[in-house]
């Protein structure tokens, strides 16, 4: 199962995501050991594989650091729902092939601890534990393809 | 319809007549910013892809500065790789401890930014040389292994809002206030993709530097860049900084431009303003705040770390002692001599300041002055989120140097206006 970890807040950062005195690192694994540390120090003990974070408005404000995107890929979160995206944030997600969900309703049918199931071609979220199905914009066409391509770099080799 | 001035770079670096928001377009880079977080990374992703190459070497310019001087074993890694590797690709403009400094103050210094050209950075704050009619804004370490290696970006052409600053500054009041004043009536996601266009007359009699504290916290409004016309101002600064080409190209914006939001500010009663814990939207005037205790004063940064800012903060502190810690960093090596050359370091040992290296050190709460546990700081930088310079139970209060210093000598937060 898929279980959400709801953090009803607007701007969530990047510092509470991955607080900068880890940040003399990149290496994925360390940094998911400090996944939200500053946000809610116990998340890394309870996050499994596949789990979904869900936020409000804003989600991923402030630095342009990818080790946000990587603390929460490394801790082998599956995807954030959020009402909307920090615009660096959205960007390094899609850029490291990592999918996001926008939607300004699915945060309201979703409570801590819920079973999710996502179906990402057909954009939508399904709540297992309420019954609740809700409709999201699937990512542009062109983030897609960078995803399916495995990220940016991959992309960009593509045409080089 | 007309374009605006952001509409128009973009529209040149994407080889085309016209865009329009929301286009998506690749856009030719003209400058990639590179420092010790975010590239070494990138680095990394390039060497694993076995696209390790470089798009200019003249173009990339490099700077440690988070960590600079190395703080641990970790951060000394990064300096490594990010030295080995800029070696490597004989990239021109590298600056090594010494020389480096926080890279937004250096960039226009050393001549690095130029109007009409787009400049990345793996750096929110890259938003920060908009300042010189310049497309400016911050890329991760995917963006910036890509813009290295081609020297092409892809973007969604941002939507224009237009910030209308009428009226003059009030002594005591500076650029710092205003852009706190605006954040704090936009919120931090006011400018959410947008592209943020300053203009009017307090900007017009605004130095380059007090006007690069202004399009540094764009970002903090959630914009994708800050930008400004350019006029007498930038070209005196240009004419000063540029060393090799001096050449650029001068975009301004269509009286018929589209803007998505026009907001009008009266700068003329703008007060001295503190943005209190945990936003950058969290701004008071200082009458509202004034007398909360602090443990430990900043002025540095690339939002506030100037020669002109630390000019301001020794004016005050002049003849007085300080109350609590104070941290005085200068933003390069060029401001640090400058400083210390017009006798400014004087006054700040006088006072009871302690004067670092230029590094961007407590300002992420990397070393140099992270806090403790409930500790409370007033801080000339430009983020005050949970945990930023130090524990997460920390707090931090963004404000002028001005501001800065006057609450250093009382040891709470004060009004500069009574020292001025
Ligand atoms: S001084 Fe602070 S805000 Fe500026 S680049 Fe350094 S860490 Fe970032």
């Amino acid at each position: 199962m898929s279980r959400a970890h709801v953090y009803n807040r607007d701007h969530i950062n990047t510092d509470e995501i991955i607080p900068a005195r880890y940040l003399n690192t990149d290496d994925e694994q360390e940094l998911a050991k400090h996944c939200l540390e500053d946000l809610d120090e116990g998340f890394v003990d309870k996050v499994a594989e596949g789990d979904i974070i869900v936020g409000g408005e804003d989600f991923g404000c402030g630095s342009s650091r990818e080790h946000a995107v990587w603390a929460i890929r490394g801790a082998k979160v599956q995807t954030v729902i959020a009402r909307t995206f920090a615009r660096i944030f959205y960007r390094n997600a899609i850029n490291c092939g990592f999918y996001l969900i926008e939607s300004p309703e699915a945060p309201d049918h979703i409570n801590d601890g819920d079973d999710i199931e996502i179906n990402y071609e057909a954009g939508y979220v399904m709540n297992k534990t309420t019954g609740a199905e809700i409709k999201f914009n699937p990512l542009p066409d062109f983030a897609v393809e960078i995803i399916n391509d495995g990220g940016l770099l991959e992309h960009v080799k593509k045409s080089m | 319809m007309g374009m605006t001035i952001t509409e128009k770079i973009l529209a040149k670096a994407a080889n085309k007549k016209t865009v329009r928001p929301g286009e998506l377009i690749d856009a030719k880079i003209d400058v990639v910013m590179c420092h010790d977080v975010t590239t070494p990374a990138a680095i990394s992703m390039l060497v694993e892809k076995g696209i390790d190459k470089v798009f200019d070497k003249d173009k990339i310019v490099v700077t440690p500065d988070h960590f600079q001087p190395a703080k641990d074993v970790k951060s000394a890694e990064l300096h490594r790789r990010l030295d080995r590797w800029a070696r490597r690709h004989q990239i021109t403009h590298y600056y090594e401890l010494g020389r480096a400094g926080v890279c937004h103050a250096l960039l226009p210094e050393q001549g690095h930014i130029r109007p009409g050209e787009v400049i990345v950075g793996g750096d929110s704050h890259t938003c920060t040389y908009g300042a010189f009619a310049a497309f400016s804004t911050g890329i991760g370490s995917t963006d910036l292994a890509a813009a290295i290696a081609t020297g092409k970006l892809w973007f969604k052409v941002p939507a224009s809002m237009k910030l209308v600053l009428n009226g003059s500054l009030a002594p005591g009041v500076y650029s710092k206030d205003v852009i706190l004043a605006i954040i704090a009536r936009i919120g931090t996601d006011g400018a959410l993709y947008q592209a943020m266009e300053f203009v009017g007359l307090a900007l017009s009699e605004m130095s380059m530097e007090a006007r690069m504290t202004m399009t540094n916290m764009a970002i903090e409004a959630g914009a994708k860049n800050g930008i400004m016309a350019f006029d007498d101002t930038t070209k005196r600064y240009l004419d000063e900084h540029l060393k090799d080409e001096k050449e650029y190209t001068v975009y301004e914006s269509d009286a018929d431009a589209a803007y998505v939001r026009v907001e009008e500010f009266d700068c003329s009663a703008f007060e001295p303003m503190v943005a209190l814990p945990h936003l950058p939207s969290g701004g008071v005037p200082i009458g509202d705040c004034a007398g909360e205790a602090m443990d430990q004063a900043y002025i540095g940064s690339c939002t506030n770390g100037r020669i002109e800012d630390l000019r301001i903060a020794a004016k005050i502190l002049k003849g007085k002692k300080v109350a609590i810690r104070t941290i005085v960093v200068p933003a390069t090596p060029t401001i640090w001599k400058q400083a210390m050359d017009e006798g400014l370091f004087d006054i700040f040992y006088d006072a009871g300041c302690v004067i670092s290296a230029p590094t961007c050190g407590a300002c992420l709460g990397g070393f140099m002055g992270v806090l403790a546990e409930g500790e409370k700081c007033v801080s000339t930088t430009n983020r005050n989120f949970v945990g930023r310079m130090g524990h997460p139970k920390s707090e931090v209060y963004l404000a002028s140097p001005a501001t800065a210093a006057a609450s250093a000598i009382q040891g709470k937060l004060t009004d500069p206006r009574g020292y001025i």
